[in-house]
């Protein structure tokens, strides 16, 4: 028998049919939406007179624009408020389940699928935004898509596909203490470049993948669009199955058993071969931070912002100088020394209990530095109910930050989180893009423990400066 | 979606690599319900500085635009195709792209040619040079030209694009033609249902 990549073997069960000359159509086992990327969709069905063929394996939420403000407060912006309201007008009308804001299951829809356990081993998922990624986690072929296959997924439950190229990712070693996922992810995205996954579906292996939790998974499967892959991959193992064990979309009892019994081959073969193989060593990991305007544009926090002088490539040189310019920034500059106006931990990056509960570690008993605003956006209200169980709210709240409702907030500044021009910003989120966050807003991608540190210091700072 | 055999028109040198779709068009535009209208919010960010290259006389009513390497990553935004053909693109020129981008454009009609670097920089400088200059992209034949300087390229795209582009095909209608083929898939799909997961209001049958 030949050996299978996993991402060969979900791709190969989920062919519907691959006529010659055309690309391959597969079946899509769960779409995902949100209010953004949809209603041109669902308009293009009404005008077409088509329905949706599978209601019953399309699950949406409202995130990327709902404000974050106490539930009390309606939503002001009367376009992003209409944006709701089609949302939950299209699904009345197809027959979709879907949790609009205040809903006990709404959140950011890259979190919710996962907690829910309607994200599976196996499965194929789709959504409109590229942090679809984020459920490769579970051994799952997950990534995102554009408005007008969001339309065809809803009419067809099937996408046409060319198969991607494959590449593995191997971490060997474990980590040192202080470093998270968000930087294993860093350092990769750091590594490949912008552009060097386009094409390829990435699988993540090695021990310190193994060793990370599903959250952590997730954060770095969340990241692999950065690199320009547009999906991420871990091996199934007893940890995806621990995790999922009492999921509300998972079964119970002996159906849980066989599910899982199934879900544990959803490994790469042993001597499967992957077209480009990538190895990066644990040891060499530390805490990193974005200096520029790409995701790529990483360098330990212990380092200094970097310079264009002597880069050989043109094109690379004057990407340098842009991002220098755009972010104020003097090349030479120690990151840690470098003042911070907002803080945002959040995103479907960096907004799952176990991140909330190390920053929460970091703010415990400290306090926002005079001048800086922090704001702490829970992932979902389940997270959010989680927190506040634990008391982690409590802490935020004493230390300082914001604690807000569930959604995208600040990492894309749909809604009304946003960064005012000029102003510098230590975020867990995922895009350091130019305007991302707020027209003229500079970002910088951090984990959640640094972002904790950096608003207690009011510059970027690493966890040990605050309890020191 | 338009039959599109042979596009000719001027051309605006975007002199930026990495121009993502947060750039194109940014999340304030995305709230939207509509499908036109958002080629007044194309590189917002930058339309203000009267020195962007979009403000300039010479370049208005270009048709197709040359920008740098990986252009269109990011966001799976639609919205930046819409964009920039809502603002009067028909093609863009690179020497790479995002892919969720590239994408999304075969979808609506937008031309995505790639070329080399090198190819790319000579055209850049060739229409900054004489911004009146008239580009010529042939999508049946696969080539790029500027006839007055006696300049042509080949460029590639899948045989399944370049065929939509010229029939103006709508991808759904062609899939719906498999619904044999589904239905047939259907019937032994591990899919779970969520009608078993989700009472009618969202909550959990199983908490």
């Amino acid at each position: 028998m030949v050996a299978k990549t996993l991402y060969e073997k979900i791709w190969e069960d989920h062919v519907v049919t691959a006529p010659n000359e055309e690309p391959t159509l597969l079946y899509v086992d769960l779409h995902l939406v949100h209010e953004v990327t949809s209603p041109q969709a669902f308009d293009g069905l009404r005008l077409n007179a088509r329905g949706v063929r599978r209601p019953d394996l399309t699950l949406a939420t409202a995130d990327h624009n709902v404000p974050t403000d106490p539930l009390s407060v309606p939503v002001m912006d009367p376009i992003s408020r209409r944006q709701l309201e089609v949302l939950d007008e299209n699904c009345a009308e197809f027959g979709i389940t879907v949790f609009p804001r205040g809903h006990e299951n709404q959140g950011i829809v890259h979190i919710i699928g996962p907690e829910l356990g309607v994200t599976q081993p196996g499965m194929t998922i789709v959504c409109g935004d590229s942090h679809t990624s984020t459920h490769g986690a579970f051994g799952a072929l997950a990534f995102g898509i554009g408005t007008s296959e969001v339309e065809h997924v809803l009419a067809t439950q099937t996408i046409p596909q060319q198969r991607a190229k494959t590449m593995s990712v191997t971490i060997d070693g474990t980590p040192p203490p202080g470093v998270s996922a968000k930087d294993i992810v860093l350092a990769i995205v750091g590594r490949l470049g912008t552009g060097g996954g386009a094409g390829y579906v990435i699988e993540y292996r090695g021990e310190a993948i193994e060793r990370l939790s599903m959250e952590g998974r997730m954060t770095v499967c969340n990241m692999s669009i950065e690199a320009g892959a547009r999906a991420g991959l871990v091996a199934v193992d007893e940890t995806t199955i621990d995790y999922l064990r009492g999921r509300p979309g998972v079964p119970a009892g002996d159906a849980f058993d066989e599910a899982a019994a199934r879900w544990r081959s959803l490994v790469s073969d042993d001597d499967a071969a992957f077209d480009t193989e990538i190895t990066l060593s644990a040891s060499d990991l530390v805490p990193f931070i974005t200096w520029g305007t790409n995701p790529a544009q990483v360098v330990a926090l212990s380092g200094v912002v970097p310079s264009p002088d002597g880069v050989e490539d043109a094109d690379e040189k004057n990407t340098i100088t842009r991002a220098l310019e755009y972010m104020d920034l003097t090349p030479g500059t120690p990151l840690r020394s470098i003042p911070i106006d907002v803080v945002f931990i959040g995103s479907c990056t960096n907004a799952r209990i176990e991140d909330l509960r190390a920053a929460a570690e970091v703010a415990r008993g400290a306090s926002v530095k005079d001048g800086v605003r922090a704001l702490v956006v829970p992932g979902s209200r389940r997270v959010k109910n989680q927190a506040e169980a634990e008391g982690l709210d409590q802490v935020f709240l004493a230390a300082g930050f914001e604690w807000r409702e569930p959604g995208c907030s600040m990492c894309l500044g749909m809604n009304p989180d946003i960064l005012t021009p000029g102003q510098r910003c230590a975020s867990t989120s995922n895009r350091n893009f130019e305007g991302r966050q707020g027209r003229g807003g500079r970002t910088h991608l951090v984990s959640p423990v640094v972002a904790a540190a950096s608003a207690i210091m009011g510059r970027f700072a690493s966890p040990e400066e605050v309890r020191a | 979606m338009k039959p599109v055999h042979v596009l000719e028109g001027r051309a605006v040198p975007l002199e930026r690599s990495d121009v993502d779709t947060d750039q194109i068009i940014p999340s304030d535009w995305l709230k939207r319900v509509e499908r036109t209208g958002f080629g007044r919010g194309l590189f917002s960010e930058w339309r203000d500085d009267t020195t962007f290259v979009l403000n300039q006389p010479e370049y208005v009513g270009a048709s197709i635009l040359i920008a740098g390497p990986r252009f269109g990553t990011g966001s799976s935004r639609e919205h930046a195709v819409w964009a920039l053909m809502d603002y009067g693109f028909e093609a863009v020129i690179a020497p790479s792209f995002g892919d969720i981008f590239r994408n999304n454009s075969s979808k609506q009609g937008l031309v995505i040619v790639q070329l080399s670097l090198e190819d790319v920089e000579g055209l850049m400088a060739a229409v900054t040079d004489d911004p009146s200059r008239l580009i010529v992209i042939d999508v049946e034949r696969l080539s790029v030209e500027l006839p007055e300087i006696g300049w042509r390229r080949d460029f590639i795209l899948d045989p399944m694009t370049q065929e939509r582009l010229l029939e103006g095909w709508d991808d759904i209608g062609i899939s719906l033609r498999r619904e044999n083929e589904i239905a047939r898939y259907e019937v032994t799909s591990r899919a779970p249902s969520l009608t078993d997961v989700f009472d009618a209001s969202g909550h959990a049958v199983r908490a």
